[in-house]
């Protein structure tokens, strides 16, 4: 989960890492007592978690408390890539001699974090690695040995930064990393850091994302940042389809039916687990059909958690007819997902074998599964189908629904 | 033969008397030769039994108890736990961990697998399923009841590694349809940092004589299937190197050219929607290089073969064998009139 500038800057400020006298705002008068306070030149920063700020108008400068308000009326109300802003960070204008880049991340296949360093900062890291990878420091921590100063020091060092200059950084690169991995952040990155005329260091930007399998031992943290126990902060804000999808999810804790995303398609989609969904919605895709979501079952979720789910599937507006598919299943019951469906369909009045385009699950309990399909009428296939004939015959009887019910339409008109 | 376990293996279970670990305990016991499960742990519950297991307090006591160094373990304790268990597993002598737990951070295994390298341990997971050797042993909840599992593997030439333990089954439910056995399958989970990669279990394959080709189930987010790419092309580089002063005698198997590979790539529609995440916890593509594009070339660019769909990798991995045996056989005459 990424956190936003202001509450970025908080974390940095925590660590013991110098920060400007930042306030944040949720209103133009708010905005203009922190510039009033500040007592300068200020800059307004919209905050925002997507990236492109400065391009849509999303930061400003203000010489005036005055003026400042005004900015801050307008970036409140200015939407940038979809998000609207959770407020504004008033920010002095810093006279900056020099900027710097410090960040920590995970090197996912040497399996450590990674420290970098460079005096070019202010811009995207990876363009300075490309254009000047001599002014790029990077070093592999341990996981298990204690951090010491001596590690950033060799990473700065490492880009001819020397002089005062590497001996006021050297403690606050090594406390980035210590906040990266006491907070199980992914990514704690600073830029730029800058130096200014006294040759001070501050910063002045701040990007950090927190690991979310970890936020429960984070509690008292998020809690004192604000930030709430359901914000999942994703790349966009979870539908009210999806949000109903987390609450078929927890209504009990046997299993796995939901992580559902919402698509316009006319193709409701019951499909399994991790892996053998997104080989389905491929499938499907490939096939020209066109799903009106994505989820997930595993784990042997409850009759009730199937039903659940393959109800909200049918209920979304635009579904025609769902297709229960998983890849073959060893601890997912195939007559418990079959039970879980066609109660669905007729709970909600429909004939099952009409509502269920295809149902391709085989494994575990499958003869009593498929003796329940049968009793219902439903097409289904055992494993010599495979994921991506399945994904075809549903498409291909939903387009053909499709049209049939085009026709219909057209006579019932006709009749009228 | 096979990778990782074998008949003899000896494991533990940690946190057996869970629900689910109850029913693993069942399916390793019943499947194929029948697992040699020597113990269970779970504090508290020393001198229980799980179908006839023992169970004990600590590892140690289960050490104790066996007489000999044990081989392995497989840890289902909840997320907040699993670090603390496979430390003391590794600080107890145990050499392979396969790790079942899902939502760990990433910090945790970090640490786990740092000490594993320092103690020459091996750990697979987590969020996977474990390793199974068809008709011999499985270790972990692979393929489901021993009933189930025996319907989907058979033993034969190929190994599998998968990012998806559902997928394992059904790519090797689909190789056994087509007549290809597998030599050892392993599900080695879908987070973002996992003990054992496809790069760093390709060594052991490619030492294994039974193994002739390599299947593998990939997704967005990561570079493992960059780190597979890379590997293989160094391995070409390697058996050139050892072909050109060997006078064509066939080298060692560190030295031979590396196994044929299918791969199957799910999740092409995430190249469109960056930031989101699907199926499993590592599965996000957040740059260009976690796109199943960028993956793709990657891979076929070191001569791995990628599948549209699941039922084409028969097909693709059999031809691939039997170029890469033609081209050996081929080496083998020409060194010998030499």
């Amino acid at each position: 989960m990424r956190f936003f500038e202001f509450e970025a800057r908080e974390i940095v400020k925590r660590a013991g890492i110098p920060v400007t006298d930042f306030g944040f705002a949720t209103d133009p008068g708010q905005a203009r007592a922190i510039a009033e306070r500040i007592g300068g030149p200020v800059v307004v920063k919209s905050q925002v978690l997507s990236g492109g700020r400065m391009k849509a108008g999303g930061v400003r400068f203000a010489d005036t408390p005055a003026e400042a308000e005004e900015h801050a009326r307008a970036i409140l109300e200015l939407e940038i890539g979809g998000h609207m802003p959770r407020g504004v960070l008033i920010d002095p204008r810093a006279e900056v001699a020099q900027e710097y880049y410090a960040g920590v991340t995970w090197d996912g296949s040497r399996k450590r974090p990674v420290m970098i360093f460079s005096p070019v900062g202010g811009i995207d890291i990876e363009e300075v690695a490309r254009e000047q990878p001599d002014k790029v420091g990077r070093r592999h921590l341990s996981n298990i040995l204690p951090l010491s100063d001596f590690q950033a020091k060799e990473v700065i060092a490492a880009t001819g930064v020397s002089g005062q200059e590497l001996t006021r950084l050297t403690p606050i690169v090594r406390r980035l990393a210590e906040l990266f991995s006491r907070y199980d952040m992914t990514l704690a990155e600073i830029n730029p850091l800058g130096r200014l005329a006294d040759g001070s260091f501050v910063a002045l930007d701040a990007h950090m994302e927190i690991e979310n399998e970890a936020r429960g031992r984070h509690a008292a943290l998020l809690e004192e940042l604000g930030v709430g126990e359901h914000e999942t902060r994703q790349a966009r804000e979870p539908t009210p389809f999806e949000i109903a999808g987390e609450q078929v999810d927890a209504t009990d804790h046997r299993g796995v039916a939901g992580n559902v995303t919402e698509f316009d398609g006319n193709l409701g989609l019951v499909i399994g687990a991790g892996g053998g969904s997104l080989t389905l919605f491929d499938a499907v895709r490939a096939h020209g059909g066109r799903p009106a979501n994505y989820c997930e079952i595993g784990g042997n979720p409850s009759v009730a958690k199937a039903c659940g789910l393959a109800k909200l599937v049918l209920s979304k507006p635009g579904v025609e007819r769902i297709a229960v598919m998983m890849s073959i299943v060893s601890n997912t019951r195939v007559d418990i997902v079959a039970r879980g469906v066609i109660k669905a369909c007729l709970e909600l009045g429909h004939d099952p074998a009409e509502k269920i385009a295809f149902f391709r699950i085989p494994g575990a309990w499958e003869e009593e599964g498929f003796k329940i399909l049968e009793r219902y009428g439903i097409e289904y296939a055992d494993r010599s189908v495979s994921l991506n004939e399945a994904a075809r015959r549903a498409v291909e009887k939903i387009q053909g629904a499709a049209t049939g019910n085009g026709a219909s339409a057209q006579a019932a008109e006709a009749r009228a | 033969m096979s990778i990782l376990i074998d008949a003899r293996t000896t494991f533990i279970v940690q946190g057996i008397t869970g629900r689910e670990a109850v029913n693993l305990t069942r399916e390793c016991l019943d499947y194929g030769q029948g697992a040699r499960i020597v113990g269970g742990v779970t504090p508290g519950r020393l001198g229980r039994e799980v179908h006839g297991v023992p169970v004990f307090d600590t590892v140690a006591q289960a050490v104790a108890h066996h007489g000999a160094p044990i081989d392995g373990s497989v840890v289902t304790v909840p997320p907040a736990f699993t670090r603390d268990a496979v430390f003391e597993a590794i600080e107890n002598g145990i050499r392979l961990i396969v790790i079942v737990t899902e939502r760990i951070p990433r910090r945790d295994v970090a640490q786990m697998v740092e000490l594993a390298a320092l103690r020459g341990a091996r750990i697979i997971g987590p969020n996977c399923l474990g390793v199974i050797v068809p008709d011999v042993v499985k270790m972990g909840g692979i393929g489901g009841p021993a009933r189930n599992a025996a319907q989907a593997y058979t033993p034969g030439p190929i190994g599998v590694i998968s990012r998806s333990g559902g997928m394992t089954t059904e790519m090797s439910s689909t190789l056994t349809a087509a007549g290809l056995g597998q030599s050892t399958a392993v599900s080695i989970g879908g987070d973002a940092i996992i003990g054992s990669s496809y790069a760093e279990l390709m060594p052991l394959f490619q030492a294994d004589d039974e193994t002739r080709g390599i299947v593998i189930y990939s997704e967005p987010g990561g570079r493992m299937e960059a780190d597979l790419a890379r590997w293989v092309t160094e391995q070409r580089a390697r058996a050139r190197e050892a072909a050109a002063g060997s006078n064509g005698e066939a080298g060692a198997a560190e030295l031979r050219e590396p196994l044929p590979i299918v791969a199957f790539m799910a999740g092409r529609f995430m190249d469109e929607m960056p930031g989101m995440s699907f199926g499993h916890a590592g599965t996000i593509v957040e740059g260009k290089e976690d796109t199943t594009a960028e993956k793709i070339a990657r891979l076929e660019d070191a001569g791995i073969a990628v599948a549209e769909r699941i039922e084409d990798i028969p097909g693709m991995i059999r031809a691939k064998m039997a170029a890469a045996e033609g081209a050996g056989e081929a080496a083998g005459v020409a060194g010998g009139a030499r």
